[in-house]
This record gives structure tokens, C-alpha cells and sequence, in this order.
């Protein structure tokens, strides 16, 4: 007979309040191999744990089971506990009688008679279940940082300087993202380009940062510790290894007529550009829908002045492929469209702001260039429809957040902050004139955030007014801006000179296909999904993929930074290791069986069965079977369905273990 | 005209709740610099259960139900049909303002005439008003306003002496029947 033991936990209310503990403690002494039950307040606790290793050895049990919360709460608590007292690991069960009957339940009479049951099944499993040994995985200890705006670069610098190898890949032609196009960042107004630029070139020249810019991720394989990933180098038509980035190619490039991206459409570039004078890496790209030789095959002017000879017009894109053993991805956030032209079919847009109709009506990241010292007009803060200094500018909150009907549901969380900003760059620039806000809050949690919008309306005079603005309309060049101040209940009109709408952040485009490569969950919005919003923020429920930035919602700069060396701590810690241990709850092939018709190689989700040879000790072939390769298989059991003759299983959840369990119902 | 009671548990659980304040029905409202409490205000007085005050508002009375509030908002309110109901609620419990009395009048008058003919007859109907009105204050020059107008108007075949009258009133009665409250009836036809 079998000597388990059974420990029930009472999770203080939480399960003792609808499971009548004492009676289940009772009933389940009576199931046969039960050598004793036993009740406690708090199993997981210090003196709950001591009582099982204590209970371990004196009653030399075989097996236990812990009725309690669900196994992905306290499994790891109780397999620790049960190797400490000298028993293997993997002859624990957990009966959860919390998520699955006392929380659901309301009736106690028949939810203890389902606790009762539950534990029964876990008892029948566990009688069947064999000592197991972990796997041990081989580690890669590089890393791969998907996307190179701040969160990203504050990464790849972390792991690289704990002395890891790094690869970084970056779609845009440079590093940087968002932060380098910003002007002066709260709530300290230092200037973004002054605290980015050095990280971004020592990003650029790090010895363990091997860079990918102007590359996108075609596909990941593998899992933790082990990824392939496949990086499609796109067509720069530039040779990076000849090119000096003197700047003759683009200067003398007659096409200019390219809405500049990196000025969000203010201003325009040529065909052959450097994305922006501080960009790293310092080369051009030439873009392939504006270069009239590559379009028509007539002009070559850049590759006539290039000295090193470095343009080549004949370029492919090109794919390669990294070996690595853990994930970062930080690929940021873009703004919602305010227009009436919509890539998804959620977002309406808004058409009463005239966003894209009057030339005047901007949004954040426009006026964010408009006012830094790189942008189109040199710092000088000056409308784009006719140049002229703005006497009146209007910023509106809440342009697309907090917005169901229009747009997202969510608040963006950085435009109280950076809509406070922007009235402050605007008065120190133009000083007889007028900032007005619309808001609906004002959302300044943060170390000295609510002291800077204070000191934006005390010092700086921005008049703020509790409302959303129903309507802009031109009438002889002034915008009219219908609105109304909620707070003294009258309507309130504004004629101004430039509007500034502070439009909602939304995941950056591609974020849910590269999510889908990389099987993180997202939510409706296309964020990607932490394990846990509180105790595992920066992890995925994808092993060895970490999240940071605002990849993973709206955030600012200290939060996205902050966030990314969690990510980067968190690599580390995997790569303090030289291997990796995994549960051994994988399938097993029994070989001799086998009739190789591998079906289970052709439904395995993850690659993880191969075909293989049995050969006798002279060599000859002496059948074909099926095999697993443990470090692959993640043990979700595909292989058990379809294997025709029964010969797949999964250790510790056996087919046996399985109908003991319905037996014991 | 009989009306469905209105309360304040009439408005728990439509989309009132949702209303957070932005004020976009009351900056995009063409009256609202016109009225004595603004539409947002309006729905904050419905939202603490003051339905009664919301009702006596002259505002409720001056919206045109134009469905600016309504299309913009951002929280989905049904802005318009809340108005409507704040005026049947007034008409209901006559608790409109002295001045504005004679709008509920007009409004009365109004749906009288289309229950009787099935379609608007401009003389009768401003014969119904003025006689009631008149009767309710005395107020002569209610009775000769607009007097003037009716020769231009009877110039533009705008007035016809001769009631004219839809074909099948029994429709319109069964419109009015749906719409005043006999619902069990109007839901089983």
C-alpha cells in the first residue's frame, strides 16, 4: 500500500469559508494508500512548510498532495519543500480546491463534497507517479533587444556591459526611436537629444552590441536559452563597411520632394538621406519609392560624388541569422491617428478637429519637432502653414484616450506631463503669447510632476480649462476652437493660431505580428502581456522573452528606462547560469513500439520529435522511430492524441495516471 | 396627452452612467450659451438623481435635437433621448418654468392635431394653441402675434381653410397608442 500524505490548506478564508476543511480532512483519511490528512492555516507558510518536510520523513511518505491554490501559485513552494525533506520532487500533486471550488462556489455542503473529490484524483495520480529528474538545457548567453529607442538602448547596454553579447535590431535606418526626435523632456526640461545622443553612440560603438539598423524579424525558433531568429537586412543600397558619411551623396541629391518622417511630414528630405544629423549609425540609406535611378534606372548622382564608392545601386535585401538564448523586445509605441484615415477599423478618427485639413492643426511629436533646435524651423516656434509665430496656440488633451467611442479606452498617461511641457517651451519662446488647455484631468502622479504643471499655469501662465473641444473651424485664417469650461458651466470660444492635439499612444505597427512570432500575448489595443502586473512585469508567459517600454502601454521615459534594465537584470540573471533546468514533464517515445508513421512529427507545434534510427552494434537498421528531443518539447501532449499506437506519453501525466484519476472519481 | 411616468429609476443603468464629465455635448451645442444650465450640467443633475431639477430647467426646452451631443461623445451617452425624457417627465409633472408654459402648449397642441388628422393643419393648430393659451393667462398679444403672417402665408397656399387629413388615422391612432404608454398592446399588434 501506498503511504501518501495528504495536507490540506484552509488559505486562511479563502478556501475555509465554502470547504468545510475538517469534514474533507475526515473523509479523505478513508481513500485507500491515504496514510494520514492533515488541515493547517496557511500551508505555504514558513511553519506549514516545516510541518510538511517534519511529516516527510517521519511518516516516510511516498507521494503527497497539497489541496490548495492552483499549482501555478505554490507548486514551486511544495516540490522545494518535499526535495529539502529528501523526497523527489516530482511526486507531489496539488488538488486546487481555491480556483476551482471554493472560489467558484458558494454552496458549502457541495463544495466540500467536490474539494473531497478533487483531492481523490490527485491521490490516484499520484500513487502512479515515478521519480523524475529536471532537464538540463544548454544556454546561449546572448541576447537579442528588438528595437532601439531608449527603453531598447538602455538595455542593450546593461547586458552588454555585464559582459553578454547583444544583438540589437532596429527597423529604422538609425537608433534612437521617439526620444530623439523629442525636444526637452519633463520634468526636468533637459534637452532629449543632450541625455540620448551619448547613449546612442556608445550603443553604436559598444564591443558586445552587434547592430542591426534598417532590419526587421522575419521569424523566431526555438525556445529559452536556444532561439534561432532569422533578420531580414533591408536593401540600404549603401555599403556600411566603405561609406564615411562625409554627407556628398545626399547634399548633392536632386530629389526633395519626400515628406522628412523624422519631422513627422514638417519638412522634407532628399531620396539618399541620413535620418537625422545624429543618427547612429552616421550612414545614409536611399529610399527606394523617391530615387529616381533606382525608380527609372537615369540620375546616379550620389554614386558619381561618392568618394569610397559606397552606393551600390544593385543591393538586395539580405537574411541572416542569430543564435541566442534570451529575448528583449522594445518596440515602443506610435500615436493615434487623429485623421479621418484609419488603419484599423476600431478607430474613427476625428473629423470635427481638422487634423490634416487646416495645415495649422498639429499633433504632439509635430510641435515636439516644431520646438527643437534640430527641427524644421531651428527651435523657433513658427506655424507650418504660413511660418508666422503662433500668438494663441491651443493644446488638447485627450485626443483619442479615454475615448470608447472614438478611440481607446485607456488613459495615454504622458500627456497631462508633456502637454504641460509644451505650454512652458511655447511661453519661453514667445513670451507675449497666449497657451490655452483643454483637459479632463490632470494625471501628474510622479516625482515632482504635479509641481511642474502647477508651476506650467502659476509661473508661466498657461490657462487651463476643464473641457473637451467639441469643434475647430477656419474662419479668416484664425482657428476657432468651440469648447466648453466645465467648471464655470459656460461655453467658451478661442480663436487661435496653431492647435496642438495630444494624441493617444498606441502600440507601435507590426507589435501584434511580431508578438504572434514570438507567442507573447497582447490585449485588444495590441500591448504585449506581462506574466504578472505585479510581481513579474517585465516577463512573458513565453520563457526567456522580456518586455519593456511601451510595448507594454502607455509610458514615459524614467518608467521606460526603469523598466528596461529590469529586463536587462532579468536576462542577466538567466545568464548567470551556464545551463538551464526545465521540468521533465516532456513527452517519451517508447521506441520498441513505435511503427513510425510519424504523425507526431507532423503535428508537433514546437519541432520537437524527429525521426530517428535503432541500429544493432554491427550497425545494421533495425527499425525507425520516433524521438524527442527534451530540450524542444514543451509537453502539451499533441503527440499523445495522434500517436496510432499508443505509443507517445507524457512523465508525470501519463495516460495511466490519467484513467486512475477518472477511476478514483 | 397621457405620457409614461418618468423618474428618477428611470434613468438607472442607461447610459447616463457613463457620462464623465468631458463637457464635448455642451461645447459643441449651438444653444448652450443660451441656456440656464449647460447640457453637461443637465446630465450631472440626472446622474445625482436630481431629475425633478433637471426637469424644470428652461434648458431642456431650447435643445433642437440637432444630435451634435449625442455623435461626439465619447462615452456613448444618449444625450438626446435623456433630454427627451427630461421633457416628458416635465410635461408629465408640469413643472416646466412659468415663462416657457406655452412651449409644452405649442407641443401639445401640436401632437393633438396629428393624432386627430394624421398630418399638421397650420390653421387649426395655431387656432388650438392661441384659444389655450389665451385661456391659461389672458395674455392678448399672444393672441394677435403673428397675425400678420397669415395673409403672406395663405399668399404661399401655406394655410388651407379645408382641414386636410391622412387616409388611414387608424395607423396613426395605433402610432399613438404604441407611443403613450399602451406597450403590452403596441408589442402583441
Amino acid at each position: 500500500m501506498a503511504r501518501i500524505g495528504v495536507f490540506i490548506c484552509w488559505c486562511g478564508e479563502n478556501i475555509a469559508r465554502t470547504v468545510d476543511v475538517k469534514r474533507a480532512t475526515e473523509e479523505v483519511e478513508q481513500i485507500p494508500g491515504v496514510r494520514f490528512a492533515i488541515d493547517y492555516k496557511y500551508m505555504c507558510s514558513d511553519p506549514g512548510q516545516t510541518m510538511v518536510r517534519d511529516k516527510i520523513i517521519a511518516e516516510r511518505l511516498q507521494g503527497l498532495v497539497i489541496a490548495s491554490c492552483s499549482p501555478h501559485m505554490h507548486m514551486k513552494t511544495f516540490r522545494a519543500a518535499a526535495k529539502a525533506a529528501g523526497l523527489n520532487p516530482y511526486l507531489v500533486e496539488m488538488a486546487n480546491i481555491r480556483e476551482h471550488c471554493s472560489w467558484v462556489h458558494q454552496n458549502r455542503e457541495e463544495a466540500t463534497a467536490k474539494a473531497v473529490e478533487l483531492i481523490r484524483l490527485a491521490v490516484g495520480k499520484v500513487i502512479q507517479d515515478k521519480p523524475l529528474d529536471a532537464i538540463k538545457v544548454p544556454l546561449t548567453k546572448r541576447a537579442l533587444v528588438i528595437g532601439a529607442g531608449v527603453a531598447g538602448i538602455q538595455a542593450s547596454l546593461d547586458i552588454a556591459e555585464a559582459g553578454h553579447e547583444v544583438v540589437l535590431v532596429e527597423r529604422e535606418p538609425s537608433i534612437g526611436g521617439k526620444m530623439a526626435g523629442l525636444s526637452e523632456t519633463f520634468p526636468t526640461l533637459d534637452c532629449s537629444q543632450c541625455i540620448l545622443t551619448p547613449r546612442m553612440v556608445e550603443t553604436g560603438q559598444h564591443p558586445n552590441i552587434k547592430l542591426y539598423t534598417w532590419s526587421e524579424i522575419e521569424s523566431v525558433d526555438g525556445s529559452v536559452g536556444n532561439f534561432t531568429v532569422t533578420i531580414r537586412k533591408k536593401a540600404r543600397y549603401i555599403d556600411m563597411s566603405k561609406c564615411t558619411g562625409c554627407g556628398e551623396c545626399w547634399n548633392k541629391c536632386p530629389m526633395s520632394k519626400t515628406l522628412n518622417d523624422f519631422d513627422y511630414g514638417l519638412s522634407k528630405r532628399k531620396a539618399i538621406y541620413l535620418a537625422f544629423p545624429q543618427a547612429v549609425p552616421a550612414r545614409p540609406v536611399i529610399d527606394k519609392n523617391a530615387c529616381t535611378k533606382l525608380k527609372t534606372g537615369k540620375c546616379g548622382i550620389c554614386a558619381k560624388v561618392c568618394a569610397a564608392g559606397a552606393i551600390n545601386y544593385e543591393d538586395q535585401d539580405e537574411i541572416v541569422t542569430e543564435q541566442v538564448g534570451a529575448i528583449v523586445v522594445a518596440t515602443g509605441y506610435k500615436l493615434y491617428s487623429i485623421g479621418q484615415e484609419q488603419d484599423n477599423e476600431k478607430y474613427t478618427g476625428y473629423g470635427e478637429y481638422g487634423y490634416g485639413k487646416y495645415p495649422d492643426v498639429i499633433d504632439a511629436l509635430q510641435f515636439e519637432r516644431l520646438s527643437s533646435a534640430s527641427g524644421p524651423t531651428g527651435g523657433e516656434i513658427r506655424r507650418p502653414s504660413d511660418g508666422a509665430v503662433p500668438k494663441s496656440v491651443v493644446f488638447i488633451a485627450c485626443v483619442g484616450s479615454r475615448d470608447p467611442a472614438k478611440g481607446v479606452s485607456y488613459c495615454s498617461k504622458i500627456c497631462c506631463m508633456y502637454t504641460a511641457k509644451h505650454t512652458m517651451l511655447y511661453k519661453h519662446k514667445v513670451h507675449e503669447g497666449t497657451a490655452h488647455v483643454f483637459y479632463m484631468d490632470i494625471r501628474a502622479g510622479g516625482k515632482n510632476y504635479d509641481e511642474f504643471v502647477r508651476r506650467a499655469i502659476e509661473k508661466d501662465g498657461a490657462k487651463y480649462y476643464r473641457g473637451r473641444v467639441s469643434k475647430i473651424t477656419e474662419e479668416n485664417g484664425k482657428l476657432i476652437v468651440r469648447a466648453a469650461d466645465t467648471l464655470a458651466g459656460v461655453p467658451v470660444t478661442i480663436e487661435a493660431d496653431m492647435v496642438v492635439l495630444a494624441s493617444a499612444m498606441l502600440p507601435s505597427t507590426g507589435a501584434t505580428e511580431l508578438a504572434q512570432k514570438l507567442k507573447v500575448g497582447y490585449d485588444e489595443y495590441g500591448f504585449l502581456s506581462e506574466s504578472h502586473p505585479k510581481l513579474r512585469p517585465v516577463e512573458t508567459n513565453s520563457a526567456g522573452v522580456f518586455i519593456c517600454g511601451a510595448c507594454h502601454g502607455p509610458k514615459d521615459i524614467p518608467e521606460a528606462v526603469a523598466q528596461a534594465s529590469a529586463a536587462a537584470g532579468k536576462v542577466q540573471v538567466m545568464f548567470a547560469r551556464n545551463e538551464l533546468t526545465r521540468d521533465p514533464e516532456i513527452a517519451k517515445i517508447n521506441e520498441q513500439n513505435c511503427a513510425a508513421c510519424y504523425a507526431c512529427v507532423r503535428t508537433c507545434p514546437y519541432n520537437a520529435i524527429e525521426k530517428a534510427e535503432i541500429r544493432d552494434r554491427q550497425g545494421n537498421l533495425v527499425k525507425m522511430t520516433a524521438r524527442v528531443n527534451p530540450g524542444l518539447c514543451m509537453g502539451c501532449g499533441t503527440c499523445v492524441a495522434v500517436c496510432p499506437s499508443k505509443s507517445a506519453d507524457i512523465d508525470g501525466f501519463s495516460e495511466s495516471q490519467i484513467y486512475e484519476m477518472i477511476k478514483n472519481l | 396627452m397621457e405620457v409614461t411616468p418618468v423618474g428618477a429609476d428611470k434613468f438607472a443603468g442607461t447610459s447616463i452612467e457613463n457620462c464623465y464629465q468631458c463637457g464635448k455635448c455642451t461645447a459643441g451645442c449651438p444653444l448652450a450659451d443660451q441656456m440656464d444650465v449647460t447640457p453637461n450640467q443637465l446630465f450631472r443633475l440626472v446622474q445625482l438623481g436630481e431629475v425633478e431639477k433637471a426637469a424644470r430647467c428652461g434648458a431642456i426646452w431650447l435643445c433642437v435635437s440637432c444630435f451634435t451631443c449625442t455623435g461626439r461623445c465619447p462615452q456613448s451617452v444618449e444625450c438626446v433621448e435623456i433630454i427627451d425624457a427630461l421633457r416628458e417627465y416635465a410635461a408629465e409633472h408640469d413643472c416646466a418654468p412659468p415663462d416657457l408654459q406655452r412651449i409644452i402648449l405649442f407641443q401639445k397642441a401640436f401632437l393633438d392635431n396629428i393624432r386627430r388628422n394624421g398630418r399638421i393643419n397650420e390653421l387649426e393648430l395655431i387656432r388650438d394653441f392661441k384659444t389655450k393659451g389665451f385661456l391659461q393667462d389672458l395674455s392678448l398679444p399672444l393672441l394677435m402675434k403673428d397675425a400678420l403672417l397669415a395673409p403672406k402665408l395663405m399668399q404661399r397656399g401655406k394655410f388651407h381653410l379645408t382641414s386636410e387629413k391622412a387616409k388611414d388615422r387608424e395607423l396613426v391612432g395605433r402610432i399613438f397608442a404604441r407611443c403613450t404608454g399602451t406597450h403590452a398592446e403596441g408589442a402583441t399588434s
